[in-house]
């Protein structure tokens, strides 16, 4: 080999090896692009329900209530065969068998949805007025476009009648697609029409309050401590070694800790967001103190010195100057670690968070779910309807996590001292 | 309860700190003295001598009254006649006896139960009155103790530090709590577990399936059932699924990783730099249930389509869509650690390289690589920590059954999901399937604290060695 092919070789190994470089940055980057797209394609029909606009006429005979009534009047009456009488005349049907099928393309709410109409207006009594009904999960994904039609009926959750009612409802401007309330005030439900992240977000609420509540002040005060005062001895050093292997066990050793002491031994309330706030505070302790420490480790000696220097004490050297001039960044440190923390799953899992809560809680002490349970307990469901509402509550999980981090970079950018 | 004694104790607290505040000035211009510390100082020594002692005893206090009172009720119970063989029959009396006092229980009441439930508001009564005078008790004494204090001038401010300084190190040792509390709780159960299952027949058993493992109560097994048992919990299907999964996640990990640490290092300019490496970091922020569920239902499915168009079987929770997430998700991991590493060798060697007239890709894999290799092994022995302690996503998208085997399309099963499939739902307490949750949590628990060590030994050493 001449010296030049030689030098040619290696010049292209040279290319060769940047190529790998630049290839696997590609990887990784195409990656987060396939992933936010795959869920934002699934996801974003979710924000949008499906309903029937059908026309409900009051009858008093089969209501027993008149006009004006007082509203636990309204709460009690029945209102399933006004329901009944109502939905059957929103297509044609010819015999009972047609129309249960087409009962079964309103959700289980429909009755509730004509009672709440009547709440909003006692005076309708004797009048007809339209509204719009919600939709079942399978006419749902039918008008989405998310379910074949062309399958061999038998395999189909449609049948071949309700099919033609589908289309006719269609001809007629009778389906739309509205805003999805229920996605965002409903708690879990059986039924996918009717289930939404109501109940889930008040208990990532509450648990990541509890969790900062119980976190950030002992996180700073340890790193104060551990920074500041600490004498160079060995009850330091075993902290810190401390600190440092927490912050690296498994979340799910977590779970373990709390079902042992705080399930088992305390006997707190099971599923509720107070124990999941605990956990998730013990296990973001650690994550915590690490960044604060840092950025207490980059204020300048200068400062503590300075403020020594004109008689202050210790601590009002370090709580009058030093953490003020912390402060940026131990707040986007805690709340980056509180972003963990919200989209923790294991622990909250082993803590009983799976159980089906129905109800919004309305405190701590209420068993509830959470944002990223909710994802797992969806995720395990069979009805096409969840995938969709799976991929939204990530989605609101996701745009919760990116606008926690912004305010992490933006507190640091902007308030944070630079030193050189 | 508890919500109005701390809102008593603050109220208190606050008015204390006026009273000490102005108090101390009186004296001063009253008697002409000069005080030892500014006036709010005696304030904030009469708010921490007031408060904190009744804080730490209500929360020591609540923590241990459940405990105590359920212990008492269930010995009451059982003297006047109840009968339960173990602790689950005895929790649920408990249970009953506790909803009869709150009057929402709306079974059959015989007499023990009622004698029971009258003995359960008693007691609660009687602990809570003594709660409250014990509290009283203590403000006052710690109230009268700290006054006279003040009124004998002393340092308050030397003296306030000194509490708060103790406060601070108090908050620093809940880091050794945890440690502690980890430690208890996966051992307390362990040793249980390890009391019925043999150690080397859990550690060399090749055979996981504790649902066979029935068994209510532990201490009355006969010889046929403990043969059964001996057998449910082999720990050796688990500990080379987890590994399976976890190498094919280095396997994906490890190359894009590195490379991309690697060309962010050395090659990228400052504009790619500042805008790739956050985008990469993303991938660690988003958490773990999104990739199980991508995993699951992406691309699972999508691998068993490619599987079934090239003639092979793809369990639809094979081993390979698991790991090439979990993969993934590790990238970041590899690729900052590796970053910082590679950053940290000294220029000067580099220097040397390219004057003898090696290429740049020369100079890396020949000089700046083996010059950062501890630090890198360090970084990777860390994912793998990772990688292994990984949970939601093998419980999304590996298998439930424990299956031995080395096809990549085959579905296995790992410590961590094992632990979610035994502890999700109800479970009963001391029965050996409940009890092995915790013997592989403190399995898990120690293996990952191995391999932080060495990775943290490796890197400090590492940095020692340029520093």
């Amino acid at each position: 080999m001449t010296k030049e092919e030689r030098l040619k070789k290696r010049h292209q190994a040279e290319k060769r090896f940047r190529f790998y470089g630049l290839t696997s940055i590609f990887v990784a980057l195409l990656f987060v692009v396939i992933l936010v797209q795959n869920i934002f394609s699934k996801g974003s029909s979710a924000f949008k329900k499906t309903v029937i606009t059908t026309e409900v006429f009051f009858d008093q005979e089969l209501l027993e209530i008149q006009n004006g009534a007082s509203q636990e009047e309204i709460m009690e009456a029945d209102f399933y065969d006004i329901m009944i009488e109502n939905l059957i005349k929103a297509y044609p049907a010819k015999d009972r068998d047609e129309e249960d099928e087409l009962l079964k393309l309103f959700s289980g709410d429909a009755e509730i949805e004509i009672k709440k109409a009547f709440l909003n207006d006692n005076n309708l009594i004797g009048k007809t007025i339209t509204l719009d009904l919600t939709a079942s999960d399978d006419i749902d994904q039918l008008h989405k476009g998310n379910y074949p039609r062309d399958l061999p009926e038998e395999r189909r959750r449609i049948s071949d009648f309700q099919l033609v009612i589908y289309d006719y409802f269609v001809e007629n401007k009778k389906i739309s697609k509205n805003f999805n309330n229920y996605f965002f005030n409903n708690g879990d439900s059986r039924d996918p029409e009717l289930a939404g992240i109501g109940g889930a977000l008040v208990g990532s609420f509450y648990s990541i309050l509890i969790c900062l509540l119980l976190a950030f002040p002992v996180a700073v005060l340890a790193s104060i401590y551990l920074e500041e005062f600490a004498p160079k001895n060995k009850i330091t050093d075993f902290i810190e070694i401390n600190i440092n292997n927490l912050a690296a066990v498994p979340s799910i050793v977590y779970g373990l800790l709390a079902l042992q002491i705080l399930l088992a031994t305390i006997q707190l309330p099971r599923s509720t967001p107070l124990v999941a706030g605990i956990t998730l505070a013990l296990m973001t302790l650690p994550r915590i103190i690490i960044p604060c420490r840092a950025s207490l480790k980059a204020v300048p000696p200068s400062i503590r010195e300075g403020a020594l220097a004109v008689g202050a004490s210790k601590f009002q050297s370090v709580f009058h100057h030093v953490v003020p001039l912390a402060l940026p960044g131990t707040l986007s440190g805690t709340i980056i670690g509180l972003a963990q923390a919200l989209g923790e799953t294991a622990p909250l899992i082993l803590i009983g968070m799976v159980a089906f809560v129905v109800d919004i809680p309305s405190s701590p002490v209420d068993p509830s779910s959470s944002l990223p349970v909710q994802v797992y307990l969806w995720s395990e469901s069979a009805e096409r309807g969840f995938v969709e509402k799976t991929s939204a509550t990530i989605m609101m999980l996701l745009s919760f996590l990116i606008v926690m981090n912004f305010i992490a970079v933006y507190l640091r950018q902007k308030f944070e001292k630079r030193w050189n | 309860m508890n919500i109005v004694l701390i809102f008593l104790i603050t109220i208190f607290s606050v008015s204390l700190f006026f009273y000490g505040k102005s108090k101390t000035k009186t004296i001063s211009i009253k008697d002409n003295i000069k005080l030892n510390a500014l006036p709010k100082f005696y304030g904030y020594y009469l708010v921490l001598w007031c408060s904190i002692p009744a804080l730490v005893f209500l929360l020591v206090w609540s923590l241990f009254e459940p405990v105590i009172i359920k212990s008492i009720i269930i010995e009451t119970a059982a003297n006047q006649g109840a009968i339960f063989s173990d602790k689950n029959e005895a929790n649920l009396i408990y249970e009953k006896i506790k909803a009869i006092h709150l009057g929402t229980y709306f079974g059959d009441i015989d007499s023990i139960l009622r004698e029971s439930a009258l003995a359960y508001s008693k007691f609660i009564n009687l602990f809570t009155n003594s709660k409250v005078v014990l509290i009283f008790a203590i403000i006052i004494a710690s109230v009268i103790y700290s006054l006279k204090k003040i009124k004998n001038n002393n340092k308050a401010r030397d003296d306030v530090e000194v509490i708060l300084k103790g406060l601070l190190f108090v908050s620093s040792l809940i880091a050794i709590l945890t440690t502690l509390g980890i430690i208890f709780s996966l051992l307390f159960e362990s040793i249980k577990f390890f009391s019925v299952i043999n150690v080397f027949d859990y550690l060399f058993g090749t055979n996981w399936s504790p649902q066979r493992a029935f068994v209510r109560d532990a201490s009355s097994i006969t010889a046929a059932e403990f043969e059964e048992l001996k057998d449910a919990f082999g720990f050796i299907p688990l500990i080379a699924g987890t590994s399976f999964i976890a190498f094919i996640a280095m396997l994906v990990a490890v190359p894009i990783g590195l490379f991309s640490g690697i060309y962010m290092a050395e090659y990228a300019s400052i504009k790619v730099r500042r805008i790739s490496k956050p985008i990469i970091e993303i991938l660690a922020g988003i958490p773990t249930v999104v990739y199980g569920f991508f995993a699951a239902l992406t691309v699972g499915p999508f691998f068993r389509q490619v599987g079934e168009n090239l003639g092979l079987t793809v369990s639809s929770e094979s081993a390979l869509a698991a790991g090439l997430i979990m993969g993934i998700m590790i990238i970041p991991y590899v690729s900052s650690l590796s970053d910082d590493v590679i950053n940290s060798v000294p220029q000067s060697l580099r220097d040397g390289s390219y004057a003898v007239g090696a290429t740049k890709s020369e100079t890396i894999k020949q000089v700046v690589i083996p010059a950062a290799l501890p630090g890198i092994i360090g970084s990777v022995l860390l994912a793998v920590s990772r990688a292994i302690g990984e949970t939601m996503i093998v419980v999304m998208a590996a298998g439930l059954a424990a299956n031995l085997t080395i096809n990549p399309l085959e579905s296995t099963t790992t410590i961590t999901t094992q632990i979610v499939m035994i502890l999700v739902g109800d479970q009963e307490f001391d029965s050996p399937k409940t009890q092995s949750a915790f013997a592989l949590g403190l399995t898990l628990f120690i293996a990952t604290l191995i391999l932080n060590y060495i990775a943290q030994r490796a890197v400090k050493k590492y940095r020692e060695k340029y520093d």
